[in-house]
């Protein structure tokens, strides 16, 4: 590995003013299971690694608020996957963070390192995305609040701007009873990355929502509003055909060596087909767990 | 050419205050600096799980550690699972049941295998085989390793 200057600042200004400083020169260390990948394989080479974990006003805590759940910047995904009020509320969210990587892994990794690392096959990515997930993130100009839709634009490329840094992520709690559920398609059973991920939530208000990834340059939101989907009663052909409205947009890479398009293309109909009928499932159960 | 920094870290019970290249790994100090050699080098990428260490007894890949974010921690390598001469539960285990074919995954799989355990002290074998997804096998011997594990909880619970 190059060698590198370490900065571990303790206050938020001062990582801040290292970040805005150095530009593209310096990088964030959180959990570093991608960052020290690319720094050994030499695809990034920063001047200063600047590692956030003793940031006094960051923290690895699920707090609860009156409007939902804040994670911060350091919770990983071991902890995000066993909290209780994640697996109550925000199911699909808990299954997608217990698939990332290895439990090695997912002690390290973090959630706010997952998004801003910005791959599209992100497992937490759709869940995020179906819950209508906002990014908490501070720069030189102060504080500002992006929902997830308007956070990921490209492989490795998201809407924080330089000296910026995300502080938290925000689950507002659902107005209405849901179902949730994620879903994934990988080439081998444990540790793998996704040929598809795939995350829906149906709301008893008959509102489908299914986020995917892997299958074009970033995460996807689509949304039925038709009822069809959330519809027990409603034919698996008939929701087929509704999917493939929605999916129009899947836009698989063909130079990927985890699956070709044809396979992530089909893969992504037979899991939206599945998810929603276990979101549905769970919706109707009124229970997480069922 | 970048500076040495120091750090006061817990290895396998014995504090060393040390200086540290900010771009060496925990896995490149432990084996080059410390001369703790059983904690394997392999895949580099978080795949294969060689490299297992605890740190504050949590399960990490060592080699996507910076040795300097162990800076006030506790290590626990592979050489600090056995009680001086008398081994630890989970080693006799994977003596018992042949798990160790060549051996080269052994360490992390053990260091993995006692987080399992520390955690989950009566797994089931789904368990098992998910808490060591992130170790990986060239010898496939993975059948004789969950049995070990198996083993391992039974047995332990006697064990001092």
């Amino acid at each position: 590995m190059r060698a590198f200057a370490y900065e571990r600042p303790t206050r938020l200004d001062d990582a801040i003013a290292l970040l805005t400083e150095q530009g593209a020169d310096a990088r964030l260390l959180a959990g570093g299971t991608d960052l020290i990948i690319r720094l050994r394989d030499g695809s990034i080479r920063p001047r200063t690694v600047v590692d956030l974990k003793r940031i006094v006003e960051l923290d690895a805590e699920i707090r609860d608020g009156e409007g939902g759940l804040t994670i911060g910047a350091r919770t990983v995904m071991t902890d995000i996957a066993a909290d209780e009020r994640v697996r109550h509320d925000y199911e699909a969210l808990a299954e997608g963070a217990a698939v990332v990587g290895s439990a090695q892994i997912r002690n390290r990794a973090t959630l706010a390192g997952n998004i801003c690392n910005a791959s599209p096959a992100a497992d937490t990515a759709p869940a995020l995305l179906v819950y209508g997930a906002t990014v908490v993130a501070t720069g030189p100009a102060g504080m500002r609040r992006i929902p997830i839709d308007a956070f990921f634009v490209r492989s490795g490329v998201t809407t924080i701007g330089v000296g910026e840094l995300v502080t938290a992520i925000e689950l507002t709690r659902p107005a209405a009873r849901q179902g949730a559920v994620h879903v994934r398609r990988t080439r081998r059973r444990g540790h793998d990355l996704a040929s598809v991920t795939l995350a829906c939530a149906v709301r008893a208000d008959g509102v489908t929502r299914l986020a995917y990834g892997s299958l074009g340059p970033r995460p996807v939101l689509v949304t039925d509003e038709t009822g069809l989907l959330a519809d027990p009663a409603a034919a698996d052909t008939a929701k087929m055909r509704r999917l493939e409205e929605l999916f129009f947009g899947a836009l698989p890479s063909a130079r990927s060596m985890r699956a070709s398009p044809e396979y992530r293309l089909a893969m992504l109909r037979v899991l939206g087909l599945r998810a929603v009928a276990t979101a549905v499932a769970r919706l109707a159960a009124g229970s997480p767990q069922a | 050419m970048t500076a040495r920094r120091p750090i006061d870290v817990t290895v396998n019970g014995r504090v060393r205050s040390i200086q540290v290249e900010p771009h060496h790994t925990l896995l490149e100090v432990l084996r080059d600096d410390l001369g703790l050699t059983g904690t394997k080098e392999c895949c580099l990428v978080g795949e294969c799980g060689a490299c297992t260490v605890l740190v504050d007894d949590v399960s990490v890949d060592s080699c996507l550690m910076l040795a300097v974010e162990v800076d006030g921690t506790s290590v626990t390598t592979v050489e600090g699972l056995a009680a001086g001469d008398r081994l630890h539960p989970l080693q006799e285990a994977f003596l018992q049941t042949g798990a160790t074919q060549c051996g080269f995954c052994i360490p992390g799989q053990l260091v993995a295998a006692k987080a399992l355990l520390d955690l989950h002290p009566h797994p089931t074998r789904a368990e098992v085989e998910d808490g060591l997804a992130g170790n990986l096998c060239r010898c496939a011997g993975y059948g004789q390793i969950v049995e070990a594990v198996l083993l391992a909880a039974e047995t332990g619970d006697a064990a001092p």
